[in-house]
């Protein structure tokens, strides 16, 4: 089969249950939200699925072969990145700079030691097409630490897309965004290539309905249910749980 | 002082635009020194020796961000590695000097397997462990190296069986600031260089760099070997123009002030590390020969005043001026 | 098996000594996640103090050791307040440098004030006797070196496990964000705890002056060895820095002892073997 198919996903830490029993598929061109309370083990199942947690259990296949023994890096290689909750760029350096590092890596030019890093036109070129994507070539040469908090946002996007990744996983690409600033994600996210598989785990729920076609709903670890926004919107036991929730 | 500041910073852009102009004028400089101080050639050598192993300091630890107090083992080991060879084998400069760079290499891949999976605390007291494994091999061999006592009889032969070295030093003094030039060059081309930018990324966030597929483990091996094998040359370097290798490469002070020395100048950048090497040397020149303990205390102020005040070294100084100055201005109505 | 004894004897001695002295900077790296390389000062500070009023003022070695050790703590408290207070926020390079210069600004001034020559602490009549066990004679400095190690290691543990101070400085060693929210004061515990490590520091540095030799150096010259208690025993750990600091001095001294020759290289293969496996230490969090 073609894309990620998650089959029996178990991941317990000491006595503690984070993920169990997970079966999921993201085939080309899905677009799945995943939502949840906190602490449903949203992001402990991003980080299985990207390699940065190894499971106790169960298996993960991408393109039909295993990829559950690979590491991150090789994972992302295959093709599954996945955006940072926290935005994580590279601080010190232009906003160049910090997609030309994953096209270089891509590329497999990461490690030479010779020729200048920003030597090659085909790859600045491609960085300027991103940027332009993304409204950020005005600001292609400023450090990173002067941009808004929304326009970080949009360069972990394009970072992350600068791998050509064909699952994307996005982990609350609008969080810590004011809602100025919000639209230019959900724009981004509109714009993103029609073949790629994407997950976004969000807990804004406008953006959600927005921008998926099907919905899981993870509890406790344990996927609960999962089905189009229609469904998921009438459904009595996802409304019990967000509702409950709201009158606490 | 706002109609000066124009000027200013345009002849600064400039100075900017112009490729390898701080690198020309440093040259440029060098000569300059050859002249006005004639007599003080060993001293002018020692600082560029100092240079080039601080230069391998910025590459790791300014550039890579690896933080270590063990610099002095490659280092150390490049000098025995060119001292031995010179007494023993052959005397011609370059071949040592090519001997030293893959000893500090050799050192730097071996033990960079085991100190570039460390962080912190445990990476500091590891790679201070290896310097002092270093001098204790160094310390017990003394058939081979003359333990406390040191190495003696390097002899060497005229640099390129053409420039015989010279009591006054004029030799020393071009071939060493020949060395450092072409380390110099070898270095910027790799800061440059795709692994440049990827050790910088590991820096600033090496989870990012694992999230797009980079090897960071490999690449700061590599780095570090490279680093490695800069720094053997200076301890080669040292060895052939000053004749004599004693324990004291190894000491953990030569680690301490190269640090003390690159922070100083400004870590992150070529010219940084070699700001900082002449102003340390040339205090030291002047202070230590007054008193090695008030030279300790003035160290201990001077480092205690950078990282206070001015964090970003030397080079960092005219941004906090302008800063100051934009403050004010500000504050101004 | 007298070998083995005389081993046992001087290394856990020796052990004892790197504990006292290396605790209070595990904890307060611990504590603060700051890299504090100048610890050693405080040891020579109570050291050189000790000389001083011994040797200079003539002092008894009892009423000499106690002023020192209170002097040293005054001067940590100062220091506290006035330098580290400002290094705690700073990244780990220049915590490594700002401590590196606090050493060599201390090493300057003891040479200035009292040269740079040993600083000898005469031992009462007492220490200097031998006492019989009946079946082995035993150097008395030794066996009170044991001894004072041992009352500090159930001292340390009856405040911790104990006292209010103990359970507040360890929620605040756990977590600290937490610790603060529930209204300790992480300030006055870290400075507490600041001036009990320099104050053991200066303790171990007057009691083991026979084996760790007090000049103006001392601070450089053994600031690998304290450094190397507290990362192999785990930064924060008490337990972890008696067992590093007890294995460790054994381990020297037996190497001493046996193998001469290739002594220091075993004492730091070893450190680096037990790192490359653990490297946040024996008992370090993870």
């Amino acid at each position: 089969m073609q894309g990620l198919e998650v089959r029996g996903l178990r991941k317990s830490f000491g006595g503690l249950t984070v993920a169990q029993e997970i079966d999921f598929d993201l085939p080309p061109g899905a677009r799945k939200a995943l939502i949840g309370p906190n602490g449903a083990g949203k992001t402990t199942f991003a980080n299985l699925v990207t390699g940065k947690l190894k499971p106790s259990g169960g298996s993960i296949r991408f393109d039909g072969s295993d990829i559950g023994s690979l590491g991150e890096s090789e994972r992302v290689k295959r093709g599954i990145a996945k955006t940072f909750q926290i935005t994580t760029l590279f601080r010190t350096m232009t906003v160049r700079e910090n997609i030309r590092l994953p096209i270089l890596e891509r590329q497999g030019r990461g490690g030479r030691m010779f020729g200048g890093a920003a030597a090659d036109r085909a790859t600045e070129a491609e960085i300027d097409a991103l940027l332009d994507q993304f409204a950020l070539l005005p600001l292609a040469d400023k450090p990173i630490h002067l941009l808004a908090y929304g326009q970080q946002r949009l360069v972990e996007l394009a970072l992350t897309l600068a791998l050509r990744p064909r699952v994307l996983i996005l982990d609350e690409p609008a969080a810590g965004v004011p809602s100025s600033e919000s639209h230019l994600i959900l724009q981004a996210i509109e714009r993103l290539p029609a073949e790629l598989a994407v997950l976004i785990i969000e807990h804004d729920m406008d953006l959600v309905f927005r921008i998926a076609r099907s919905i899981v709903v993870l509890v406790n670890g344990r996927i609960l249910t999962e089905g189009t926004p229609d469904e998921i919107s009438r459904d009595p036991m996802v409304r019990q749980l967000y509702l409950g929730e709201a009158h606490v | 002082m706002s109609v000066q500041e124009i000027p200013l910073t345009t002849i600064r852009t400039r100075i900017r635009g112009v490729p390898l102009m701080p690198e020309a004028v440093m040259l440029a400089l060098a000569v300059i020194a050859y002249f006005l101080f004639p007599y003080d050639l060993a001293l002018l050598t020692r600082i560029m020796v100092m240079m080039l192993f601080v230069l391998s300091l910025d590459l790791v630890l300014g550039y890579a961000g690896i933080a270590t107090l063990g610099h002095a083992a490659l280092y150390g080991t490049g000098a025995y590695a060119a001292g031995l060879f010179a007494v023993h084998v052959s005397a011609d400069p370059v071949t040592g000097l090519v001997v030293g760079a893959a000893a500090g290499a050799a050192l730097a891949l071996v033990s960079g397997l085991l100190l570039m999976r460390a962080h912190g605390l445990t990476l500091l007291m590891l790679s201070i462990a290896v310097t002092l494994i270093c001098q204790e091999i160094a310390n017990k061999a003394r058939d081979l190296t003359g333990g406390a006592d040191g190495l003696r009889g390097i002899r060497m032969e005229p640099v390129l069986g053409l420039f015989k070295f010279d009591f006054v030093g004029r030799t020393g003094f071009w071939y060493a600031l020949a060395v450092l030039c072409v380390c110099y060059a070898v270095l910027k081309v790799v800061t440059l260089s795709p692994i440049g930018l990827s050790v910088r990324g590991i820096k600033d966030s090496a989870a990012r760099m694992v999230a797009i597929g980079s090897p960071v483990y490999r690449r700061l091996v590599t780095i570090y070997t490279i680093g490695g094998a800069v720094a053997g040359v200076a301890g080669a370097l040292a060895a052939q123009v000053t004749q004599l290798v004693s324990l004291e490469v190894y000491a953990f002070n030569l680690s301490a002030e190269a640090l003390i020395m690159l922070i100083l100048g400004g870590a992150g950048r070529l010219h940084g590390a070699i700001i900082g090497t002449l102003i340390f040397m040339v205090v030291h020149h002047i202070a230590a020969s007054v008193d090695p303990f008030n030279w300790l205390f003035i160290i201990g102020a001077l480092v205690l005043g950078i990282v206070f005040f001015v964090p970003a070294g030397m080079l960092g100084i005219p941004a906090a001026l302008r800063n100051l100055t934009g403050r004010n201005g500000d504050a101004r109505p | 098996m007298s070998l083995i004894l005389n081993i046992a004897v001087d290394g856990i001695a020796y052990g004892m000594i790197l504990f006292m002295i290396s605790i209070g900077l595990s904890v307060t790296m611990g504590l603060m996640r700051v890299i504090n390389l100048a610890h050693g000062a405080f040891a020579l500070l109570g050291g050189a103090a000790a000389h001083a009023l011994i040797a200079r003022a003539g002092l008894s070695f009892m009423a000499a050791a106690l002023l020192a050790i209170m002097a040293t703590m005054a001067i940590a408290f100062l220091l506290e307040r006035l330098v580290y207070r400002r290094i705690y926020g700073l990244g780990e390079l220049q915590q490594v440098l700002a401590t590196i210069g606090i050493t060599f600004i201390f090493i300057a001034l003891v040479n200035r004030l009292l040269g740079s020559s040993l600083l000898a602490i005469p031992l009462p009549d007492f220490l200097q006797q031998s006492v019989d066990l009946g079946f082995r004679v035993l150097p008395a400095h030794r066996l009170a070196v044991i001894l004072a190690g041992a009352v500090v290691i159930a001292g340390l543990y009856l405040t911790i496990e104990r006292s209010r101070f103990g359970t507040r400085l360890r929620a605040a060693v756990d977590n600290r964000s937490i610790a603060s929210a529930l209204g300790i004061n992480i300030d006055a515990v870290f400075a507490a705890t600041f001036c009990l490590g320099a104050g053991l520091a200066a303790l171990g540095g007057i009691l083991g002056a026979e084996l760790l030799p007090i000049d103006a150096y001392y601070p450089l010259r053994y600031m690998v060895l304290f450094l190397i208690v507290v990362s192999v025993g785990g930064m924060g750990s008490i337990t972890g820095s008696f067992m590093a600091a007890l294995a460790l001095g054994i381990l020297e001294t037996a190497s001493r002892y046996l193998i001469p020759d290739f002594g220091t290289i075993v004492f730091f293969a070893a450190v680096m073997a037990v790192l490359a496996i653990r490297p946040r230490g024996l008992l370090g969090k993870a």
